[in-house]
């Protein structure tokens, strides 16, 4: 082979690789990304049936039954709207009533909220990004209180 | 007094770094001797600054000094002597103080084993290493100052996040980073050459040693994270592509193809300026993970710093030192000579070929991570990239990879014979068609693709040893010729065998624990049972315990298989009154390489509790082969031609074998 065949072969190989590459990247991008909604956006979203979300918000106090079979059910509020949730299975240990909660799962037609992940904070000074996000869009974020403030500044 | 000792050696360590970075650059252009020698002592000295600086932190900690706020804020004197040890790196503090010790560490190596680097390309890297050192001292200094004292000392201090409480995070951290950071070093080298403007292949035999004992710290240290998170988040998962998972895999997988393109570039002086690239890429990837870490743009457990200056800070050096360098890069590259061409057919093109695979599954990573930050950026929608996203790219990538792998070995430099190559792996792909065939009998119509995940990895693992075997030519030669000859094999050929068969152990491991992994999620009153693939656990009820620190509930299961009890099991929810936070500890019972794995969820009123069992087949094995690739990568690194500051071989003998 000759020194340009040489380098076409390596130039070709290695644009057909990342090619592929970049096209499974962007198949994987449309198909397997979760958008994150707080309760709010999903109501007036109106988030369709069926599509796959995290929910973020703080578990409504007084809102969590236990069923049997380790189903429980919660609402997950930003102070504003409540969204359903229903899960089955065992929640981490930081997950209470009035506590920062990521859901992850799929819209019912209902308008709940079927969880097959959940996320509470992993340390009392911590929430997760997100719920404080969709709190303070909601006006429940105060920076100075230490309740919800769980990211706050040292 | 201690803590204000060990913020002054920090000083001291920053004012080392600020004239080792000027001084020896001088005398590189002046060709200056003592000028240049001058990196040596500082290098020495700011190790041993930083390393009082780290002792007085330490210090603080196993006090329990509360004064000092990160003591306040990490520690508790009721806490274990370990655990005081092991928060003085998990807290952000002082996690930046171990790195930049593990960065002056590394400068100090350098300069004590690079004995026979030529004087002015010893000269500059030093150099370089001092600027990236006293970015991050000003960085800890100014932002992040472990040694802050607080007025008025509590009497106890917040206690360390309970879930860091763990003998993982003593080895993880340290690992990590000496991984991260040792890539500095090849960075330095890359940089001192760019400025150079020569580059030769004593340049790669410089730089390998190095590269390649960060990349075993890393392998073990991302091992390590891996473990430690199956078994303390009680979730039975070994990777979920967390971000911060992503953060120490990107530097991983440029540091794995630098260390292969380093190769092509000793032996054969080609790849020059994609090796160079690939030097800075791997440390700024490094770079980019402390960011993603620390800066605290991440939901994630690790990030502990939620003080946007840091941040800021951080994006600053990642800016200089990535933009910098490739900067220079773009400007000299083309200056250096480009090397000797190949055959497509051949081991420089197979090596060529596990660089781009590599470096694209690094990129598909890269956009995994980065894209959500990204996005959030530009248009405000949160979205997560989680494990589908990278089941469709990244291992696309990485089968075809792992496929090649065995031929590499195999090729011959400049021209290789592929078809042979195939014939002497004939016995590997036998090994693969049998092991496929079998799982697909046993698996019969639930067979998916997990036969062929099975087939690869020990294709990969067969496939190593048979370079062993040919290299000795056993069953060619008598089987005492093949011995000795086996024997007198280099180092370095064995550590090829051993990281690859690693790679196809851990393979093994993932596929198994993933397919055969079996999952009960039940709540169980006391004396019931629950059956898993062949045991049987029973509950025999609550105990509660009193530890140094904490309270907790165990819950006592006793395990039987085929009815012949195999032991008990004690599985537990910790509560940390010093930070009104429980932890489930789970309880593992490894059987050969599989494992049983039982956590606790909530305790019921009727006295029943939830629990979540695996049984995990072979699952050990996914850490074992991260193990027995650094093992390879340690082989590798003990070969005399690689020895950190190993003389220079004689004289070149007329007839060197192109091994």
């Amino acid at each position: 082979m000759t020194r340009k065949q040489r380098r076409l072969v390596l130039i070709g190989g290695s644009l057909a690789v990342l090619a592929t590459a970049l096209a499974l990247v962007l198949s994987a991008l449309r198909d397997s990304i979760v958008f994150f909604n707080s309760p709010t956006d999903i109501v007036e979203k109106h988030v369709a049936p069926g599509t796959r979300i995290r929910l973020g918000g703080l578990v409504k106090d007084g809102s969590l039954t236990r069923g049997s079979d380790l189903h429980i059910s919660f609402k997950v509020t930003d102070g504003k709207t409540d969204v359903p949730v229903t899960y089955q299975g065992i929640v981490p240990d930081l997950f209470r009533e009035g506590q920062g909660v990521v859901a992850e799962g799929t819209v019912e037609p209902g308008g709940t909220v079927k969880a097959d992940t959940v996320l509470a904070k992993h340390d009392e000074r911590y929430m997760p990004r997100e719920v404080v996000d969709a709190l303070k869009k909601s006006g429940r974020w105060q920076e100075s209180t230490g309740e919800l403030a769980g990211a706050k500044p040292r | 007094m201690i803590p204000e000792l060990g913020h002054y050696a920090l000083v001291l360590a920053l004012g080392l770094a600020l004239i080792q970075g000027v001084v020896p650059v001088i005398g590189a252009r002046k060709g200056d001797a003592t000028l240049m020698q001058l990196a040596n002592s500082t290098a020495m000295m700011q190790f041993l600054f930083v390393a009082i600086s780290f002792g007085a932190l330490t210090a603080c900690y196993v006090t329990s000094d509360f004064s000092v706020a990160t003591v306040y804020e990490n520690s508790h004197s009721m806490m274990p002597l370990i655990y005081k040890f092991t928060s003085v790196w998990g807290n952000h503090e002082g996690s930046m103080l171990l790195w930049v010790l593990i960065l002056s560490l590394f400068g100090a190596a350098v300069a004590a084993f690079g004995v026979n680097l030529p004087a002015s390309l010893k000269a500059l890297v030093l150099a370089v290493q001092s600027w990236i050192a006293t970015a991050f001292y000003l960085f800890i200094l100014f932002t992040s100052n472990p040694f802050l004292r607080i007025a008025n000392p509590p009497f106890e201090g917040r206690d360390l996040n309970p879930i860091l409480q763990d003998p993982g995070l003593a080895i993880h951290p340290p690992l990590l980073y000496l991984g991260y950071v040792g890539f500095s070093i090849a960075f330095s080298f890359a940089i001192a050459a760019l400025i150079e403007g020569r580059i030769d292949a004593a340049w790669a035999r410089w730089v390998r040693p190095w590269t390649l004992a960060a990349w075993m710290f890393l392998t073990v240290g991302i091992a390590m994270g891996s473990y430690w998170a199956y078994y303390e988040l009680g979730w039975g998962g070994f990777w979920f592509w967390d971000p911060v998972e992503n953060a120490s895999l990107m530097p991983w997988l440029a540091g794995t193809a630098l260390l292969h393109s380093a190769v092509v570039m000793e032996k054969r002086n080609a790849l020059k300026v994609w090796t160079v690239l690939l030097a800075i890429l791997a440390f700024s990837l490094s770079l980019i993970g402390t960011f993603l870490v620390r800066s605290g743009v991440l939901t994630s457990v690790h990030a502990f710093a939620t003080d946007p200056t840091r941040g800021v800070f951080i994006l600053g050096i990642l800016v200089l030192f990535i933009g910098g360098a490739l900067t220079l890069f773009a400007w000299r590259a083309p200056m250096l000579k480009q090397g000797g061409l190949f055959a497509p057919i051949s081991r420089e093109g197979a090596l060529v070929f596990n660089n781009l695979f590599l470096t694209t599954a690094c990129a598909t990573v890269f956009v995994g991570t980065l894209y959500p930050l990204a996005l959030e950026a530009v248009n405000g929608d949160k979205i997560s990239v989680g494990g589908p996203f990278f089941d469709v790219t990244f291992a696309p990538l990485f089968i075809p990879l792992m496929f090649a792998m065995p031929f590499g070995p195999l090729l011959a430099w400049k021209r290789g014979d592929i078809l042979g190559v195939a014939q002497r792996l004939m016995a590997a792909f036998g090994v693969a068609i049998v092991a496929i065939t079998v799982t697909f009998a046993a698996m019969g119509s639930k067979a998916a693709l997990a036969p062929f995940g099975i087939g690869l990895a020990l294709f990969v693992m067969a496939g190593a040893v048979v370079d062993l075997a040919e290299r000795s030519a056993l069953f060619r030669v008598s089987f005492r010729t093949a011995l000795r000859r086996g024997f007198g094999l280099p180092r370095s050929t064995f550590g090829t065998a051993v990281a690859h068969f690693g790679l196809g152990v851990t393979l093994l491991g993932i596929v198994c624990a993933t397919t055969w992994g079996e999952e009960r999620i039940v709540s169980l009153k006391p004396q019931q049972t629950v059956s898993i693939s062949g045991y049987d656990l029973t509950f025999d009820g609550l105990v509660p315990r009193e530890g140094p620190n904490f309270r907790e509930q165990a819950a006592k299961f006793t395990v039987r298989e085929g009815g012949v009890l195999i032991g008990v099991m004690a599985p537990s929810k910790r509560s940390f009154p010093s930070r009104s936070m429980t932890t489930t500890e789970a309880a593992l019972m490894t059987r050969g390489a599989s494992q049983l794995y039982l956590s606790l969820g909530d305790a019921n009123a009727d006295g029943s509790i939830a629990i979540r069992l695996y049984h995990k087949p072979l699952v050990l094995l996914t850490w074992l082969g991260a193990v027995i690739m650094a093992f390879g990568g340690a082989l590798s690194l003990s070969d005399r031609r690689l020895r950190v500051g190993a003389p220079k071989p004689a004289a070149k003998t007329a007839m060197q074998p192109a091994e």
